[in-house]
């Protein structure tokens, strides 16, 4: 069967949950080959790799990789295509996984598809556009499909291989070293999934009122071991930090359980979530757009709705 | 120093989009076009590195003929000039093609920092400005929440999913901005004034040195299969909270196996 090359969402040494989604998804499409790009790749790593399926897992450790942005791995990754002529190249869409697509897209001469929330057997690509009113389904028709696919598009399910390691030779050339990457700073992430890819986010927007109105959410959240996301009106105000907003100028999610509390549900605000599987809404306003997306909602004050639901689910949990 | 904004006007963010059936293009004629919101955030810190450092910007954008109202935007914020890259045969071309085209209108004329928004809210594909860094073999530090130069570096702090990365790069350099790194000027009335006569060059594709057949929809590298419209979801229950809303969450929650 095919090649079909993954590249692995790495973060510290730990394998990003949508890598998982990419080997399932790379299975119904041919034979899987994880690459890891930069340092980390420990045993343990590899093992998870092989257990969702990776036939093989190249291994392309330099630090240069890590210590440069995007271009470096932009090029091995492109060497790597040209040396395996993989049927197609799978990436997460994400900020850093579109870059690397974009580059290697040119280096490979080859069309690009980002934010694929489905690949079929002959590698047409289904995508939500437009906030998720479109689908369109598209192809490429140049080179090899070069397709960054959604976290949360596929369930990953377990299907052992052999996951044997190749170690792959890096040489960078000085060009693809013009951007240091001289600190790391990580702010607070308090133990909560990545907003992109978590099962659950529990939302604020205007109606939470400020910022220490946030505390009923992430406390739900935590409840529920959700991300926490917010709209554009309450980043815009500064109640919480402006990489959690979801909408049309922040992140899409589409993650099994949506709960919007407070949020009217403007277009700015669909855009990010309307593909989400199931959505619940709390809100006091009951013309609010976002109840035509609601699976079920409750019309009401969410400082009462929310502490309620979060006590009765800790409770039903004993 | 010279700065290079590029900018792409698209429909109005509040606007229902749709792709046109015959060729499954977008349809930019139903809604207003206006300055991609995440645009005006790379005009805004190019005219703020302009007022610290001295210097030009210089508006680049590609599209058809009512794209001048977006470059006339930018300009009457205060941007010196404009470029604007129009031709017909561009219709319809893929980020590969965009970025060709952007990368030889912006080749060769001594900019110290090209500046784009990290995305367009029509196409959201967040690959242009890595894609123009390839191509001009320029560095890249984008997803920019913050930009500094300093003599002849330039240093950004890169939105991540927890914080940020601290990135520095030797000029030119191509950079892109976050929403929010700062709080975009409205175009004073002088502004809006002095913009009408402020110089705007037009290049077609011949100018550029690319064959009309390189660029387009018919020398997209992807192509649209089909498309339809997301069919509705099925109504949900609402209901008002007398009391035991939570509660009856939390019963929803557990039918759909949440809980």
């Amino acid at each position: 069967m095919a090649e079909i090359l993954v590249l692995v969402d790495h973060s510290e040494g730990s394998v990003k949950k949508v890598t998982f989604e990419l080997l399932t998804l790379a299975r119904s499409l041919g034979t899987p080959s994880a690459v890891w790009l930069g340092g980390g790749a420990d045993a343990a790593a590899l093992a998870q790799l092989a257990e969702y399926g990776a036939e093989t897992v190249y291994v392309a450790d330099s630090a240069d990789l890590d210590d440069y942005l995007v271009a470096p791995k932009a090029e091995a990754l492109a060497s790597l295509i040209a040396d395996k002529a993989p049927a197609a190249v799978l990436i997460a869409s994400t900020a850093e996984g579109k870059e690397i697509a974009g580059r290697v897209a040119i280096k490979a001469e080859s069309g690009i598809i980002t934010d694929a929330v489905g690949v079929e057997a002959d590698l047409t690509a289904t995508q939500s556009v437009f906030g998720g009113s479109t689908v369109v389904k598209s192809k490429v028709t140049r080179g090899t499909p070069i397709i960054t696919v959604r976290p949360n598009s596929t369930a990953p399910e377990a299907a052992p291989a052999a996951g044997t390691r190749s170690d792959v030779a890096v040489s960078v050339s000085d060009a693809a070293k013009g951007a240091r990457v001289t600190g790391r700073t990580v702010a607070q992430r308090g133990g909560r999934p990545d907003l992109a890819e978590a099962a659950i986010v529990v939302s604020g927007g205007r109606g939470v009122g400020g910022a220490e109105g946030f505390g009923v959410v992430e406390a739900l959240a935590d409840t529920l071991g959700a991300a926490v996301g917010a709209s554009r009106a309450a980043t815009d105000a500064g109640w919480y930090p402006h990489q959690f907003q979801v909408g049309q100028t922040g992140k899409t999610v589409s993650p099994q359980l949506y709960i919007a509390n407070g949020i009217s549900g403007a277009i700015q605000h669909r855009a990010g979530m309307q593909t989400s599987k199931t959505i619940v809404v709390v809100n006091k306003d009951p013309e609010a757009p976002i109840f035509e997306l609601a699976d079920f909602g409750v019309v009401g004050d969410l400082f009462a709705v929310v502490p309620q639901l979060t006590e009765e689910i800790s409770k039903r949990r004993g | 120093m010279k700065v290079a904004v590029c900018v792409k006007q698209v429909p109005d963010t509040w606007a229902e989009k749709r792709l046109k059936p015959e060729d499954s293009t977008l349809d930019r004629e139903s809604a207003e076009g206006v300055l991609n919101e995440l645009d005006e955030y790379a005009v805004e810190e190019s005219l703020r590195l302009i007022e610290a450092h001295g210097g030009e910007v210089v508006v680049v954008s590609m599209g058809p003929e009512r794209a001048g109202e977006t470059i006339r935007k930018a300009l009457s914020m205060g941007a010196d000039a404009g470029v604007h890259v129009i031709d017909d045969a561009l219709h319809g071309s893929d980020a590969i093609a965009t970025s060709a085209a952007l990368a030889k209108a912006l080749a060769g004329r001594g900019f110290d920092l090209i500046i784009f928004g990290s995305e367009s809210t029509d196409a959201r594909m967040s690959v242009v400005p890595a894609m123009v860094a390839e191509r001009l073999g320029l560095p890249q530090v984008t997803f920019a929440q913050k930009v500094e130069v300093g003599g002849s570096t330039v240093r950004i702090e890169r939105q991540t999913e927890y914080g940020f990365d601290t990135v520095e790069a030797a000029l030119p350099a191509v950079v892109s901005v976050v929403e929010k790194i700062n709080e975009p000027r409205y175009p004073s009335f002088k502004g809006i004034m002095a913009a009408k006569k402020k110089p705007v060059e037009t290049l077609a594709v011949a100018d550029l040195g690319l064959e009309p057949a390189a660029v387009g929809l018919g020398a997209a590298w992807s192509g649209v299969a089909d498309f339809a419209a997301r069919p509705p979801k099925a109504a949900g229950t609402v209901v008002s909270d007398d009391g035991q809303g939570g509660v009856q969450i939390a019963e929803f929650l557990t039918e759909q196996k949440f809980i």
